[in-house]
């Protein structure tokens, strides 16, 4: 056996625990029962899309994964690390997660400028005050998600698709092994979801985890190796990417539903309904 | 010039300008978290529970046979404002009744309590007139040493672990998912303003507190874009409002703090007037990227596009 082999072998038995293990995950917000018993595992390296129609809980999933909601049954481990109600995952490495919301949340009611809202990226676990050189890192990811020259902007100027960005450089400050990513191109120009595929590729051959929820692949699918399919709170597919379906296979076609059925109370029975939501076109 | 001198050598007045300007330093920076988290009347809420506590520190106080009997006043408004606080905290994060319904019971339930229990201990409610509209020219020795260390503490906290609670009351949902404990820096936020509101009861009133942690953020945020820089200019604005506010009632006898709140309100007046016209700069760029459409444009419409481009350069 050679030196190269062993530590291979050495590099396998460290890693070979899941970088998110997810077993038996039931979420009830009042009387919906939202997720349904899921069992999710994300091994290291890995890029998996979360797919699903609205309310079909990817959210809530991804929500419960990095401890926004508490599950009502089931465990979630986190870089091997449980993930528990109350003394919330004090030993989860948390340095190494990044979790990129959905959109901007309201924000605060003070204007905070970019450089202020990515430093926030750098607080993590136990961590309360900013590191050394905190303004360099915070440049640097803004410059990753093609934002350097808006660092001292105020982010509830700058518009919709750059607000996304900004929150991406958020979690990317921190430089995770885990990203966790929550519609990260929704209602996003062609070009910008370019651009953002770009970014990510790179990140992936540097050895970054990647859990993505999507509509559709998009620019995305050339990195996506696996693909989980939610549907009515249960995983239907696990496995290879599907294929799109033929009606919203149009060049250009884009999703842009307004997404307001989080919490899996509005769910959208009727395809017109959908389908004209479809044409919706987000501010 | 020597008018200036006699109040500056007055024992009173030294110890009232002492205790403004660190009313004046301290609010602003707790105020700025709280409009934030977008709970402006935090302060009010707290203010009113607080007279609650005064209220009790007198019956205790009235009780043990303590000279002056409202020698436990401060130290129970203290306690009050700060289980006060939290509980609003305990009634948030259970998320059963919403922060204004749970601020509104404690507004009606603050003021009930104190005019309830001083008349229990043998007062009247004009007792609790001093707390409610402050009294800043009887600030004690040992009022002041209180004022001195809770302001201390306030501003070690609100200025030491800014990028946290900022983190915490910008997007609480990120900083959960980050790990950090949120939790206790909600309470945090809750107890620093719960002392900020007892400091500040001598100098403006609890009726008024809140005025000076939300005014002044307000006025700065008028001028600034930043969150740091706003907390600073509230401060700023916040000490240049309690010092001359309290300069003012030197000479002329009217309420210190209401003269302080109304001079507060005039500046964020004068500001918003004039505030358009200051910040109103070109900008060095662009605001609209250069990006491609997702669509593709006829030829006379993509030439529109260009000279569009042209226009904002």
């Amino acid at each position: 056996m050679t030196d190269t082999e062993m530590t291979d072998t050495e590099q396998v038995t460290e890693t070979s625990e899941p970088v998110i293990e997810a077993r038996g995950l039931h979420f009830r917000a009042g009387a919906s029962h939202i997720l349904r018993g899921i069992d999710l595992i994300v091994e290291q390296g890995e890029v998996v899309a979360l797919l699903g129609a609205n309310g079909s809980g990817k959210s809530t999933l991804v929500r419960s994964l990095v401890g926004i909601n508490t599950p009502s049954e089931g465990t979630v481990r986190l870089l091997g690390e449980p993930l528990r109600a109350g003394r919330r995952g004090a030993t989860v490495d948390w340095g190494r997660i990044g979790y990129v919301p959905q959109r901007a949340g309201a924000g605060g009611g003070i204007p905070s400028t970019a450089q202020e809202v990515v430093a926030s990226g750098l607080l993590h676990g136990r961590r309360l005050r900013l590191p050394r050189g905190w303004r360099d890192q915070v440049e640097a990811a803004l410059e990753q998600v093609g934002l350097a020259d808006r660092v001292h902007d105020p982010v509830h100027l700058l518009s919709g698709g750059q607000q996304q960005r900004v929150l991406i450089a958020r979690a990317l400050v921190r430089e995770p092994d885990l990203l966790v990513l929550d519609e990260p191109v929704a209602g996003v120009d062609v070009a910008s979801q370019e651009a953002f595929a770009t970014t990510m590729r790179r990140l992936v051959d540097g050895g970054l985890t990647v859990l993505v929820v999507l509509h559709e692949l998009g620019e995305l699918a050339p990195l996506v190796s696996r693909a989980v399919v939610l549907r009515h709170g249960k995983v239907v597919h696990d496995g290879a990417p599907p294929p799109a379906r033929h009606d919203h296979d149009r060049a250009g076609h884009q999703h842009q539903h307004p997404h307001t059925g989080d919490n899996g109370n509005r769910v959208l029975l009727d395809t017109a309904e959908s389908r004209a939501l479809d044409l919706e076109v987000r501010p | 010039m020597i008018m200036l001198m006699l109040m500056l050598t007055d024992p009173f007045m030294q110890r009232a300008l002492l205790a403004a300007l660190l009313v004046g330093v301290t609010a602003p920076v707790v105020g700025t978290y709280l409009v934030q988290r977008k709970l402006s009347l935090l302060g009010d809420g707290i203010g009113h529970v607080a007279l609650t506590g005064v209220a009790l520190g007198w019956l205790v106080g009235a009780g043990m046979g303590l000279t002056p009997n409202d020698a436990l006043a401060v130290p129970g408004a203290v306690v009050a404002a700060v289980v006060g606080s939290v509980l609003i905290e305990v009634v948030r994060r259970r998320g059963r009744t919403s922060g204004d319904l749970a601020l509104a019971i404690m507004f009606y339930g603050g003021i009930a309590g104190g005019v309830l229990l001083i008349g229990i201990a043998g007062g009247s409610s004009g007792n609790l007139m001093q707390y409610l509209f402050g009294s800043i020219s009887t600030v004690s020795d040992a009022d002041l040493w209180l004022t001195v260390v809770l302001s201390v503490v306030v501003l070690a906290i609100g200025v030491g672990l800014r990028h946290a609670l900022f983190s915490v009351s910008h997007d609480e949902e990120f900083a959960i998912a980050s790990g950090l404990p949120v939790w206790a820096l909600n309470v945090v936020v809750a107890v620093v303003s719960a002392l900020t509101v007892t400091v500040a009861m001598r100098v403006v009133g609890l009726l008024l507190v809140s005025a000076l942690m939300i005014v002044p953020v307000a006025i700065a945020q008028q001028v600034t874009h930043a969150f740091g820089r706003t907390m600073l200019t509230a401060c700023v604005v916040g000490v240049v409002v309690c010092l001359s506010g309290l300069t003012i009632t030197y000479w002329y006898n009217v309420s210190p703090g209401a003269t302080i709140v109304v001079l507060a309100i005039a500046v964020y007046a004068v500001v918003s007037l004039l505030a358009p016209l200051l910040t109103r700069r070109r900008p060095a760029y662009d605001p609209h990227p250069d990006l491609p459409d997702d669509v593709d444009l006829p030829a006379d419409a993509a030439e529109r596009a260009v000279a569009a481009a042209k226009e904002c350069r």
